[in-house]
């Protein structure tokens, strides 16, 4: 099951949403939240979603992610299309293919760093490839905190251990809910700046919901979504275009 | 505020469910018991009064024919005279003793109940107002006898049927007169009663002539204490008199007492249920005070006094202490019910009567309940009183009492030390005083060891961890340090299992000890292969010994017979046994002299009763026998004193010369070929297939001084089942909480690929490792309580070596797993069913 990630092909697709759908409740209280929505995640790139609030940015991470179950469309994860798996098989999925960093409780209080780190090759009951973990902790810059629980660690340090976690099992995808959302701007610079590097430099996929532009700055692809669907898209963002572009919608949304 | 408390225990149902579960159960006990025995002395004192209602003054010897010492009874003449005072109107006179009855298979019917027979006494109608016939008649010849209803039912017999009948004597067969009901107390409660003719009842029982009880109906108007005045001086000194009110007021008080036995069993349920509910209330308490940490800052902030917020707390307490007592108290009125229909369905027939709800329990019930409560509560109301009001801006969620178990370990280790020190104090002591001591030290050591069993779950569970993981990988190992991780609270729920598996243990051990020492007691001290006894535990009729002595196959036989003797002045314990069988029959461990001297007319004595009074072989000792004749008696062996030997022995001839009738406990008798089918059959036909007489073989004998253990310790295992019932409660309780606090770390565990089967799993497995370790805390405490009260009985069991039950305990461990795996059901079900996206959600 194990993927070796292969390094900037970036014509293969990781992820990809066909005519996505995602409708909440019945008739007159009907909430539409993803509508028909298409889109590729390319091997080897950092992509972010943004979008305002209820926009469906969420909503489009969780059911590309195997969290979430969607009304219409297919996703697939690599050669793995989601709509006809069950519960058991989507986790599966998840353990072996997927990473993530969420906003906050990302980690067990039980357990230590290096413990956090191998967890999800703990529940698969595989064997952590050493070599390639040290060379994630020593990349995250957390060696010397392996034997520390999170509660001995600061927020930053725990969302760099959280990073560790997703590359460590060298999965096909990570997918980040607003992982910069609790931290200050230094440390939410050093956990994108890893994200970023674990893409330019071993190749991996990033898939990431943000509201913040600076934080879509360091992405390769920034998509954005409102109102369940993809409105624009803009490659090599910088802050001040994304935000300039933000701003737009917001007018946009006003007027309207 | 008691707004905010009613508020507050409408939107905890759930969770205080299993508070309001707890405290009702004891409160159902305390008040069950309470209307139980309300109800039933009550339905008693209406009998008896009934009984005694035509009884102006009741006459009682304590007379017996097979013992001389009691007295003659009360004679015919004096009867008589009685019956001539003035203003009485009526005299019955009653004979009484044991009378079995076989049935149709030659078995006793009614065993373990009183198997008793009367005279027919009828007055100048020819009827007797004590028993009403059915069918039939009283008897009127001396071959003719009457039966209760029930006893005559269960032996499918009909007026006109041969009945065989057992007294003290042979069997004898009779022709059934009548079939009666009477209100007699010992017919209620299950036994039989056969009626024979006065004469022949005096003869079995007395002596001809001759009345134990003397019943006198006095005309309207009659002062009853006067006519006790006239009665007293007819009568004979051992006889004791006293008005039918005075009677019917003591017989409902021996019935009360009788019953107290039954009302402690039960109040001690009461006691474990609500002993063991404070820590589930305390515990369901402190969890609801730290989920509601910000709430009760916000009142704090807004202007609540710290006392403001303890009595929040106090008074939601009270409230769900009050609903939980209400409930608990119908509840307990339904036990009474089912307790009163409980005992008629083992043969027990109470009288009937309205049920008596007094004040008393209404009251009891509802103080206990409300009490307990919120005594329980206290504590998590004092700590709520401290949180601060700057929690609620705090956004972090509250980290769990990370305060320091310091304070509580000295305490906890000091308590635990004391208490334990007096346990071992009082096993040393080894006596009456040593048991209390050991009771107060079992207590206190309990309190500690709950008191310290936060600080003990580290270590103990990280002993297991290890296989844990090996066995159930990651979610073994996320269970295990799960189940660490709130030390107070994962004590507080083991505190349930620990208390009631160390009352369990202790009593399983002390049980299986005494009940293997009595038994090596029986196998080392007797060697014969039968025991004859009388079924009702009375003594045997000479003629029993007899028989035996002549049945085929028989090689050696000894009676136990109790026989009076005062040697140096002194009183004696005596049995008077066969000399040269004796040794046959019983261990005879003989230190000096021989036994044989018996045959002689020497008596033998044992080790210690010599050594206390400085016998040695030879020496001649003054002696009064029985029949209050002088004489001496030369003493010829002394031997190891044992449970089944009296202290002094002496040979059947040399007391049968001195008492009228003997005085036979048991018979042992060894058979050619040892215990065999034939053998059995041979006694038994000997002795007339008397169904009075049990002929025991070895392993009946242990049964017979085994079975009181049993019974006691099957009491302890339904207590077993209490506590187990309510350490459920707690462990629902707690892995409720647990879940509901980890939300975001089990949604994140299912994101990041924990299937649902490894998150029940790991649910389950934290409560079988609560519920494991609070089981194996009891059972260390429990066995080492039951090592010290072995000891302490150490000098009254010879042959004492202490038993563990291993086989006992493992079920104990195997049940406490099972609670773990019972209670984890639901919180591991909704743990499972968890939404992902809403728990992984910032707050």
């Amino acid at each position: 099951m194990t993927t070796t990630s292969t390094a900037y092909r970036s014509t293969a697709v990781a992820a990809r949403a066909t005519e996505l759908s995602k409708v909440y409740g019945q008739g007159e209280t009907q909430v539409v939240a993803l509508d028909r929505v298409t889109v590729d995640f390319r091997q080897g790139e950092f992509t972010a979603i943004m979008g305002p609030s209820g926009s469906g940015k969420s909503t489009l991470m969780h059911c590309v992610a195997g969290l979430d179950t969607f009304s219409g469309g297919s996703v697939r994860i690599g050669d793995t299309e989601l709509g006809s798996l069950k519960d058991k098989q989507l986790t599966q999925l998840r353990r072996d293919k997927i990473g993530f960093i969420f906003q906050a409780f990302n980690l067990l209080p039980t357990l230590t760093a290096q413990e956090n780190i191998t967890l999800p090759m703990d529940i698969a009951g595989r064997k952590p490839d050493k070599e390639w973990v040290r060379k994630v902790i020593d990349m995250i810059g957390l060696s010397g905190r392996l034997g520390h629980r999170p509660a001995q660690l600061s927020g930053g340090q725990q969302q760099r251990v959280a990073v560790a976690r997703a590359l460590a099992s060298q999965p096909e995808i990570i997918f980040g809910d607003e992982p910069t959302g609790n931290l200050d701007s230094r440390s939410g610079a050093e956990v994108l700046g890893f994200l970023r590097n674990s893409v330019r430099e071993l190749g991996q996929t990033v898939v990431m919901v943000t509201h913040d532009p600076v934080a879509a700055s360091y992405a390769d692809r920034v998509i954005f979504l409102a109102d369940g669907r993809i409105v624009d898209e803009m490659l090599h963002p910088t802050a001040d275009g994304v935000l300039d572009r933000m701003k737009e919608f917001d007018a946009k949304g006003r007027t309207s | 505020m008691l707004r905010t408390a009613l508020r507050n225990v409408l939107a905890h149902k759930a969770r205080l469910l299993m508070t309001v579960l707890a405290v009702m159960l004891g409160v159902a006990f305390v008040s069950g018991t309470l209307v139980f025995t309300d109800t039933l002395s009550q339905a008693f004192r209406n009998q008896s009064a009934k009984n005694y209602d035509d009884v102006a003054v009741a006459v009682t010897s304590y007379a017996d024919g097979s013992n001389p010492e009691s007295g003659s009874g009360v004679s015919q003449k004096t009867v008589d005279r009685i019956g001539a005072l003035d203003g009485v109107t009526a005299v019955s006179a009653r004979v009484n003793g044991f009378a079995g009855v076989a049935d149709p298979n030659g078995k006793l019917i009614g065993v373990g109940w009183s198997n008793k027979g009367a005279n027919f006494a009828p007055g100048k109608d020819g009827k007797d107002p004590a028993y009403a016939f059915g069918q039939g008649s009283g008897p009127a010849a001396a071959d003719q006898v009457a039966l209760d209803q029930d006893t005559a039912a269960k032996g499918r017999y009909k007026v006109g049927d041969r009945v065989r009948v057992a007294t003290n004597g042979p069997v004898k067969e009779y022709t059934l007169s009548g079939i009666f009901t009477t209100d007699d107390g010992a017919v209620s409660a299950g036994g039989s009663l056969v009626l024979f003719q006065t004469p022949v009842a005096q003869k079995l029982y007395l002596a001809p002539g001759h009345f134990q009880d003397v019943n006198v109906s006095a005309a309207p108007g009659t002062d009853d204490e006067k006519l006790l005045d006239q009665v007293v001086p007819l009568l004979p000194k051992e006889a004791v008199a006293r008005t039918g009110a005075a009677l019917a007021d003591e017989q409902a008080k021996d019935i009360e007492a009788g019953m107290s036995g039954l009302n402690q069993v039960l109040l001690a349920f009461a006691g474990i249920a609500l002993f063991v509910g404070v820590f589930l209330i305390a515990n369901t308490f402190t969890m609801l005070v730290a989920q509601r940490t910000k709430e009760i800052a916000l009142m704090r902030a807004v202007g609540a006094s710290r006392r403001q917020v303890t009595r929040s707390v106090l008074a939601e307490a009270g409230l769900v202490g009050l609903v939980a007592a209400a409930v608990g108290l119908g509840l307990g009125v339904l036990l009474a019910v089912g307790l009163r229909s409980g005992m008629s369905s083992f043969g027990m027939k109470v009288p009937g009567g309205p049920l008596v709800v007094t004040a008393t329990p209404i009251v009891s019930a509802l103080a206990v309940g409300v009490l307990i409560t919120m005594l329980a509560a206290w504590l998590p109301g004092r700590r709520a009183a401290k949180i601060p009001p700057v929690a609620a801006m705090n956004s972090v969620h509250a980290a769990p009492s990370a305060k320091s178990l310091l304070v509580r370990n000295i305490v906890g280790s000091v308590i635990t030390a004391i208490g334990a020190t007096a346990i071992a104090g009082g096993a040393g002591m080894g006596d009456e005083n040593g048991r209390y001591l050991i009771g107060l030290g079992a207590f206190l050591a309990l309190i500690g060891v709950i008191v310290l069993i936060p600080q003990l779950s580290r270590p103990i569970v990280a002993l297991v961890r290890p296989l844990l993981v090996s066995v159930f990988g990651v979610a073994g190992k996320l269970a295990g340090q799960n189940a660490v991780r709130n030390p107070r609270r994962t004590g507080a729920t083991a505190s349930a299992l620990a208390i009631g598996l160390t009352l369990v243990t202790g009593l399983s051990v002390v049980g299986v000890t005494v009940g293997q020492s009595v038994d090596k007691m029986t196998t080392d001290n007797i060697r014969a292969d039968y025991m004859v006894a009388m079924a009702s535990g009375g003594p045997l009729d000479g003629s029993a010994l007899a028989a035996v002595e002549k049945a085929p196959g028989v090689s050696a036989v000894s009676p136990l017979t109790s026989t009076y003797l005062k040697l140096d002045g002194e009183f004696a314990p005596t049995s008077a046994v066969t000399p040269g069988d004796v040794e046959k029959v019983l261990t005879v461990k003989t230190v000096s002299g021989g036994i044989g001297s018996l045959a002689d007319g020497r008596i033998a004595v044992a080790e210690d009763s010599a050594r206390k009074h400085g016998w040695k072989v030879g020496d001649t000792l003054p002696t009064v026998f029985g029949d209050e004749k002088k004489g001496s008696l030369k003493v010829g062996a002394v031997f190891e004193g044992s449970e089944f030997l009296s202290p002094v022995l002496v040979g059947s001839e040399l007391a049968a010369q001195h008492e009228k009738k003997p005085n036979i406990q048991q018979i042992f008798v060894k058979m050619d070929g040892g215990q065999s089918a034939a053998g059995e059959k041979a006694l038994i036909s000997a002795l007339g297939e008397n169904p009075a007489i049990s002929v025991m073989d070895r392993q009946d004998i242990r049964d017979q001084f085994g079975g009181m253990i049993n019974m006691m310790l099957n009491i302890v295992y339904a207590l077993l089942a209490m506590a187990l019932l309510i350490a459920v409660l707690g462990v629902v309780n707690t892995l409720a909480m647990s879940v509901f606090e980890r939300q975001q770390e089990i949604g994140m565990l299912r994101a990041i690929g924990l299937d649902r089967r490894r998150v029940k799993r790991m649910v389950r497995l934290e409560a079988v490792v609560i519920s494991l370790f609070g089981a194996l805390v009891g059972i260390v405490l429990g066995v080492f309580l039951g090592w010290a009260i072995g000891q302490s009985l150490k000098d009254d069991l010879p042959g004492y070596a202490l038993v563990l039950p291993w086989g006992r305990i493992g079920i104990f461990l195997l049940l406490a797993g099972l609670v773990g795996v019972l209670a984890s059901l639901w919180p591991a079900r909704s743990a499972a069913r968890l939404n992902m996206l809403n728990a992984i959600k910032a707050e």
